[in-house]
């Protein structure tokens, strides 16, 4: 969170323990939250907590006491699907802004006028909406419109899908979503007197629907004139070296049209930037058209990408009259390695590394303990929180 | 005690007489441009007939109405809710808040039945649709029995669950046979896999078969089993349930007739004599697993399964 708020999020949606689609124990807790919440007002940026489960009868206990602890703790708002946590949360915490989950799967204007009826400040639209229906969504409703950017999404409509359910006994629209997205299937014919046959050869791709990574890198200039309020980037589970590039990116994006749109284009840097933190390939989706195969993923591959970088360090300390970072190893990096710095405050560049010294100030040739605090000899200066990259060997 | 309507899904008109005379209540009917995975395919002259011998046999006609809509469906969507009140439905199912604005605007005597497939899980909820102006909740089927009948004890709306037959496990937007169809360069153009394809994703860890098929409103999969309640009513009879449902998408004539007719005796069977019910309950069953369709197995859903997140 603090990674994301320090690259520049003006919010950050995060999983308190219960009630999210992500709920686990390792998620905010509500001390955390508070910790949270201080350090983002330093930034000026807001705290939103998922909320978002579609709950069951047995979810209603404790409900009203954890929407007062989020309220407590000063998070601005929740996102939520059920009713059942509006209304409560309209009663129990009414400090707390209420933005409508994508679980909803809102997809027409009409449907977000019958939520700004309800008082809710924002939605969250469905992943099936194009440039053309928000576009008409924001001309027809005084509402806050919030839409995904870039990150994993669901190839059904979120929330209607029950395949966890019923392939492995977890809901997952509680959280337990297993992916079966993801897996593998035969795509067979029904025969009725005959047996049942393949549609296609049994060693060609099997059928799969697992979709590609969203990336609206190129769309924001439309995102922005159309007045969309919020443009989201999913990050769950992943490394605050993937947090810290494509928020950064998408930092950079859209303060340079906001500032000056007639002379705007994507650069060529920011494509190649995000192609850093790629873990999958990634597509336009529904924004731009209706997807195709090509933006889902087949075979062995499976469009896995494996980047040209690793995440190799965070500088936490750096001595100006030496030009030494410390570094908090992340992974592998040795002596030789050409490697790059980025961070708000510099900008990127790249250099070698040219020795390492261990915390007791012996040189040695490589850092290969994770979390590991090393220093070395940089190009130019550093500070805190920034990132270090290597190119792969 | 309570009878509970039995709510059945017809393929056709000449379904619904015949399902009528076996005994069921209510009849879901209404076409794809609108309706989700639905049993027939009525178009408006059809549905207009479809309601007239509906009422001829003194049995209710719900429409359903329960896309999930984009922008440009809603000026349709607006007309066929006039149409739809002018032909004298007796309901509308919906699952989109915009249909629900919609009823308000053109149709407000018309009775609205809350269906999402998959988020009707709390008696909470429940109510709350109930207080914008929907009289039924048509609960999710990956609800227990406790929790199906907490629901009921709770709910200030009617109560309906499935009881019998295919459920959907997932919706897409996407037309993903089309897609992989193209993928293996088979098709330059997405042609949509409708149900007559005969179509299923096999999954071989756990040798299940699940139906998939394509049309308007995108890519629909639906469970490998059917349930089967018919030897498991009591709880839910005894709860008060307000409606049971069989959905007989993918079903023949004959299996439609057949299963009506032993759901109709089974309510009536129960209300009017327990024990009876209980001796004759694992024969209907066992009639029922007879002429089931090849690959399609019975169970019980997740009446009593439990469910972890």
């Amino acid at each position: 969170m603090k990674i994301a708020v320090r690259y520049g999020a003006d919010a950050v949606f995060i999983g308190g323990q219960e009630f999210g689609l992500r709920s686990n124990a390792d998620n905010f807790s509500l001390e955390e939250m508070r910790e949270g919440v201080q350090f983002a007002e330093r930034y000026k940026a807001r705290i939103y907590v998922t909320t978002n489960i579609i709950a069951h009868n047995e979810n209603m206990e404790g409900l009203k006491e954890y929407l007062k602890g989020i309220e407590a703790a000063g998070v601005h708002g929740i996102i939520v699907a059920d009713p059942l946590i509006i209304e409560t949360c309209k009663q129990a915490a009414p400090k707390l802004e209420i933005h409508l989950s994508t679980q909803q799967s809102l997809s027409n204007w009409k449907a977000v006028q019958f939520w700004k009826e309800e008082g809710l400040e924002r939605v969250v639209l469905a992943r099936e909406t194009s440039h053309e229906e928000i576009k008409e969504m924001k001309e027809n409703v005084d509402i806050e419109i919030e839409t995904f950017i870039h990150g994993a999404m669901c190839i059904a409509y979120s929330g209607r899908c029950v395949l966890s359910n019923h392939m492995t006994a977890r809901d997952s629209n509680r959280g337990g979503c297993c992916q079966s997205c993801r897996w593998d299937y035969d795509l067979m014919k029904q025969r009725d007197s005959e047996a049942d046959k393949n549609v296609f050869p049994t060693q060609s791709a099997p059928f799969a629907m697992s979709p590609k990574d969203l990336n609206l890198l190129h769309s924001i200039p439309k995102m922005c004139d159309i007045g969309i309020d919020s443009l989201k980037i999913e990050g769950r589970m992943k490394s605050i070296h993937y947090v810290a590039t494509v928020v950064s990116v998408y930092r950079q994006v859209i303060d340079a049209y906001c500032e000056d749109p007639d002379n705007f284009t994507i650069k060529e840097e920011w494509v190649r930037e995000l192609a850093k933190c790629a873990n999958r390939d990634t597509a336009s989706a529904f924004y731009e058209g209706v997807p195709s195969f090509e933006e889902q993923m087949y075979g062995k591959d499976n469009g896995i990408r494996k980047t040209n970088y690793v995440f190799a360090g965070m500088v936490i300390d750096f001595d100006m009259e030496t030009n030494t970072a410390t570094i908090q190893q992340r992974n592998l990096f040795k002596v030789g390695d050409k490697i790059e710095f980025f961070g708000p405050e510099i900008g990127g560049f790249s250099q070698r590394v040219a020795a390492i010294w261990d915390e007791n100030e012996q040189q040695i040739d490589k850092a290969n303990h994770p979390l590991q605090i090393v220093k070395i000899k940089v190009d130019r200066p550093v500070y805190p929180y920034n990132m270090m990259r290597r190119e792969n060997h | 005690m309570k009878k509970p309507e039995l709510v059945v899904t017809p393929g056709n008109l000449e379904d619904i007489g015949i399902l009528a005379e076996a005994g069921a209540d209510a009849f879901i009917i209404g076409e794809q441009a609108f309706g989700l995975r639905l049993a027939g395919e009525f178009k408006r002259e059809q549905l207009r007939k479809a309601v007239q011998l509906i009422h001829n046999y003194d049995k209710k006609a719900y429409v359903a109405v329960n896309g999930i809509f984009h922008n440009e469906k809603l000026d349709a969507m607006k007309d066929y809710v006039s149409f739809v009140e002018s032909i004298d439905a007796d309901a509308i199912i919906f699952g989109d808040p915009a249909v629900l604005m919609t009823v308000r605007e053109v149709a407000p005597n018309m009775k609205l039945h809350w269906s999402t497939e998959t988020t009707g899980t709390n008696w909470y909820t429940a109510n709350y649709w109930g207080r914008k102006g929907s009289k039924r909740a048509v609960l999710a089927k990956e609800l227990n029995l406790d929790q199906v009948t907490e629901i009921k004890e709770n709910a200030e709306v009617e109560i309906e669950v499935q009881v019998h037959g295919m459920t959907a496990m997932f919706q897409s937007k996407r037309l993903l046979i089309g897609n992989y169809f193209r993928y293996q360069g088979r098709a330059m153009e997405i042609e949509r896999k409708g149900k007559d394809e005969n179509l299923y994703l096999y999954d071989h860890e756990r040798d299940n078969r699940y139906p998939i098929f394509e049309d308007e409103n995108g890519t629909h999969i639906m469970s490998p089993n059917d349930v089967c309640m018919i030897d498991e009513l009591d709880e839910l009879v005894d709860s008060g349930i307000d409606a049971l449902k069989i959905d007989f998408i993918f079903k023949s004539a004959s299996y439609k007739k057949e299963v009506t007719a032993l759901y109709r005796k089974a309510i009536d069977t129960y209300l009017n004599d327990e024990n009876e019910y209980f001796k004759q309950a694992g024969e209907w069953h066992a009639k029922i697993e007879n002429i089931q369709p090849k690959n399609r197995k019975l169970d019980t859903g997740f009446f009593f399964k439990e469910t972890v997140y």
